[in-house]
């Protein structure tokens, strides 16, 4: 007689969980065992008893989470865990980022976490892992979302900071402390100036040179530092800092925006930026596409953003995709998620604002009403 | 093409005025005259007719693309802009195209005529050889939607910069009935100017208001003191109708309302005492529904604006009339510098030898010997279907566009603009199901700035059909905030507007408040930014 069997992966409302080996992945309420895709604050959340990640991201959960107990393994290396295997493979989305291989008596299954496919030339490159089910992110997937090269946009961003030192313009270029700050940072042209950066992302930076990680070297703005001196390098700030008085002392200024959201004109109003440099860590539309069917999985199920279109889509072209409802990235904000913020302090600046670019926001305007 | 894509560009890239006229006048020195008429012909809202409706556009778009039709609506619901949306799905191009905005142009307007397939050949050809940006600025030409997102002043500067004409001038002459096709650039700045466009308009002269809430009502003696003696001024009745400019060239008559539209057809009653006065005469006034004799409310005339065909039903219930305010042009003469007062009274000569004197009706002056007694007289606004009062001060002239200082407007109802929605929240205790508290914007150029909140002041079944289109038409969502696509246009009151630092607008009201939905009125033609800051 066949009995259904139960799958090696659940979805429950703590988070990817699996049975056998009882560990959760990238959980949003607290449990015993946590496997770490990444270190963004949509996947690595406090409160849990053990913590497994990357090597690459032992310090920057530190830095973030404070006191953890944390295991580490490199790529490609296995641990069992209850009889189940576990390997971590890159997903290129930001340093450390990892794909979660699953095996248990020849059943694969693999969580994404978040991945971009193509190299940002600082994290490890994605690399595609075989499986029978695939969970993926689909923060960009709609057909709009496709990225040109990486070089093309630097070009702009370094044209364009070039540009506002001519002008005598300080240049300001925002993005998530950590993933984009650091590939923006290693694709700067240092020959036209000195790299300042905010202390939320100094504070990530450091935490990464701790791990090993070789960046360019960089500058904490402090209050002694002279304006002019200021001009003419270029300031890495946090979204958290757009329209703060400590952006403002920066004027005359021009800021840049980094983000994939920025591949769309009225997207790029509503964040009030001179400039949107179109940048995402995640896979694009194609990239989404490619990586799932290099995979050669069975099933896929679809997570952040625009998973009922995406699901709708690939279903149309021969696989079998589920929508599948977590609270990472591009849902809607719900009450549990703010009943979970850290329960210790998050670091200046970043109070509950994600530091991935999965969710939008608007511009942050409080636009008054009755009585102001 | 590649000028006016990168002019595009740029001026998307920057929020600086002085970057924005420099762009400009890179521009005009940078291509033939010919694109340089194209582009003020486009900016000015003279676009080439739609030679292929947007169906064929979007499927032609959805085959190069290989799209489903349901991806390519959902595509569609994201960007909110279908000349986008068109640019982001179709495959990078093959090759690339050194054709100018003329050429592109003139290609526009020939192939309406050709047949649906060589239309559709002639469509992915041209969209294989350009690139994106090109694609994004030829899809918006072809599809209708253009704006380009700067002033009119800071066109205007940057053709007065280059010409050494002054601005006032340039702004004159790129009024009128002409066409890309039949106005060169050289007549356009030439020094002397030709004025062998019999339909041209002049600028309108545009009021300030003279207070800034309806709650705080200037006294007579702070009237005093901003105006001066009130034996300075005269007062009329502010009219709420139709501005328009009418005009007598040689015989020929235009009419032209306040949004540089040549409306001569939709007023045929006023047709008769135009075409009877001296050649060379330009009045300009209020056109409003009158009946036995008296104003009717701005809806009445607003349904009849409307209406495509005016039948004798519409004519019959809403007839129209002009009241003159002023007379611009006299035997052929720009009489636009001399003083109110003798302007007054040549159009009062006019007005007393018409044969129609109830279609010419004259904005008669209210008598008034103080600013006490005035502020009396405007309470009754309300009775003579009239928005408050106007002053003007008898020597002035007559100036171009809205300046402070001669002209003032003294309403009595609440400040109000009309305002796009943009972000929708759901409602608290009976409406927590609802999205009932909106975010309005009003044009900043071709962009959408929000400036104000508001709870609903709708009705609802408003409310219901508001919400509904919420969410039918969100864009994004953040949290209990969703993007909506910027479509409904409301009329928004508020008592009073001050400067904000705190505020992307840089303005924040007093007491917002959603006065009603102006389903009549489509995105483009809601507010702008100017508008509202000119109420400060
Ligand atoms: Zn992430
Ligand atoms: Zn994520």
């Amino acid at each position: 007689m066949f009995m259904a069997k139960k799958p090696l992966l659940e979805f429950t409302d703590r988070g990817i969980y699996c049975p056998v080996g009882r560990f959760y992945i990238d959980p949003w309420l607290p449990v015993d065992d946590a496997v770490i895709t990444h270190a963004h604050s949509d996947h690595a959340r406090v409160g849990h008893r053990r913590y497994l990640a990357h090597e690459y991201s032992e310090q920057v959960l530190r830095y973030r989470l404070g006191e953890i107990q944390l295991q580490t393994v490199p790529y490609g290396e296995t641990l069992m865990k209850n009889g189940v295997q576990i390997g971590l493979y890159p997903a290129g989305h930001v340093i450390g980022s990892a794909q979660v291989r699953v095996c248990y008596q020849d059943e694969v299954w693999v969580v994404s976490g978040d991945y971009k496919v193509d190299d940002d030339g600082i994290s490890t490159p994605f690399e595609p892992v075989r499986c029978h089910h695939f969970i993926s992110e689909c923060t960009f997937g709609m057909p709009v979302y496709r990225w040109k090269p990486q070089a093309e946009t630097f070009a702009e961003i370094n044209n364009w900071w070039r540009k506002n030192v001519e002008n005598g313009l300080a240049t300001v270029i925002v993005g998530y402390s950590l993933g984009k700050a650091q590939r923006v940072l290693q694709n700067l042209d240092l020959s036209i100036g000195k790299v300042y950066t905010h202390g939320v992302i100094e504070n990530t930076n450091e935490a990464l040179r701790r791990n090993g990680i070789a960046l360019n070297p960089t500058h904490r703005i402090t209050t002694d530092l002279a304006k002019e001196e200021i001009r003419k390098g270029i300031v890495i700030a946090p979204p958290s800092a757009v329209g703060s008085p400590w952006m403002r002392r920066f004027n005359p200024y021009d800021f840049g925006y980094c983000s994939g959201w920025m591949s769309i004109r009225g997207a790029k109003r509503r964040r009030a930026a001179d400039r949107g440099f179109v940048l995402s860590d995640h896979a694009d539309w194609d990239g989404l596409i490619s990586a799932i069917d290099a995979t050669g999985c069975e099933k896929v199920y679809l997570t952040h953003g625009y998973t009922a279109s995406f699901a709708r889509y690939l279903n149309e072209i021969g696989f079998d995709a589920h929508e599948v409802h977590t609270l990472y990235g591009g849902d809607e904000l719900t009450a549990a998620d703010e009943e979970i913020a850290p329960t210790q302090p998050p670091p200046e600046g970043e109070a509950l604002v994600p530091d991935d670019e999965s969710k939008v926001l608007p511009s942050g305007e409080d636009l008054g009403g009755a009585g102001l | 093409m590649k000028a006016f894509a990168q002019l595009f560009l740029s001026l998307d890239e920057t929020n600086k005025t002085n970057e924005k006229v420099r762009v400009l006048k890179d521009y005009f020195l940078s291509v033939p005259d010919s694109d340089k008429m194209h582009m003020l012909a486009l900016f000015t809202g003279r676009r080439p007719k739609r030679p292929i409706n947007a169906t064929l556009v979007r499927t032609w778009a959805m085959e190069m693309a290989h799209i489903p039709v349901w991806l390519f609506e959902e595509s569609y619901q994201v960007v909110g802009d279908l000349a986008e949306t068109i640019t982001l799905l179709l495959p990078k191009s093959t090759s690339s195209s050194n054709k100018t905005l003329t050429e592109w142009i003139a290609e526009i307007n020939a192939i309406a005529t050709q047949t649906e397939e060589g239309r559709k050949q002639w469509l992915l050809s041209s969209w294989e050889t350009l690139d994106t940006q090109e694609r994004f600025v030829f899809n918006k030409l072809l599809t209708g939607g253009f704006r380009i997102g700067v002033s009119q002043n800071l066109v205007v500067k940057a053709l007065a910069d280059i010409s050494g004409l002054d601005a006032a001038t340039v702004t004159h002459r790129i009024m009128g009935n002409w066409m890309p096709e039949n106005y060169q650039f050289a007549d356009l700045v030439a020094a002397e100017g030709l004025s062998d466009d019999v339909s041209r308009p002049y600028p309108f002269f545009l009021a300030y208001p003279i207070q800034e809430t309806s709650e705080k009502q200037k006294t007579a003696g702070e009237l005093q003191v901003a105006l001066g003696d009130a034996a300075e001024w005269q007062a009329e009745w502010k009219w709420d109708g139709i501005r328009a400019q009418l005009i007598n060239r040689n015989g020929q008559i235009f009419i032209w309302s306040r949004g540089e539209d040549l409306a001569t057809e939709k007023f045929p009653e006023l047709h008769p005492f135009l075409k009877a006065l001296p050649h060379g005469t330009v009045l300009d006034g209020e056109i409003l529904s009158f009946k036995d004799g008296l104003p009717m409310p701005f809806n009445v005339l607003q349904t009849r604006i409307g209406r495509k065909n005016l039948s004798k039903k519409i004519l019959e219930e809403s007839p129209v009339a002009l009241i003159a305010y002023d007379c611009l042009e006299h035997n052929g003469e720009d009489i636009r510098h001399k003083p109110q007062a003798e302007r007054r009274l040549l159009l009062e000569q006019l007005q007393a030898a018409t044969a129609h004197p109830d279609i010419f009706r004259i904005s008669v002056l209210i008598g008034f010997n103080s600013w006490g007694e005035l502020a009396e007289i405007r309470g009754q606004s309300r009775s003579m279907i009239a928005e408050g009062v106007m002053l003007k001060r008898k020597n002035a002239a007559y100036q171009v566009g809205r300046r402070r200082g001669d002209w003032w407007k003294w309403k009595i109802d609440p400040l109000s603009v009309d305002a796009v929605m943009i972000y929708a929240q759901k409602g608290h205790g009976r409406r927590a199901d609802l999205y009932t508290d909106y975010t309005f914007a009003v044009w900043d150029g071709d962009k959408l700035v929000p400036f104000a909140k508001a709870y609903s002041g709708l009705s609802d079944e408003e409310i219901r059909k508001v919400d509904n289109f919420v969410k039918r038409n969100t864009l994004e969502k953040f949290g209990p905030v969703r993007t909506v696509k910027p479509e409904l246009v409301f009329e928004i009151g508020f008592e009073g507007i001050n400067y904000s630092t705190r505020h992307k607008s840089g303005v924040a009201l007093r007491f917002p408040r959603i006065l009603r939905w102006r389903t009549d009125k489509p995105m483009e033609e809601a507010d702008t930014l100017e508008t509202l800051k000119a109420l400060l």
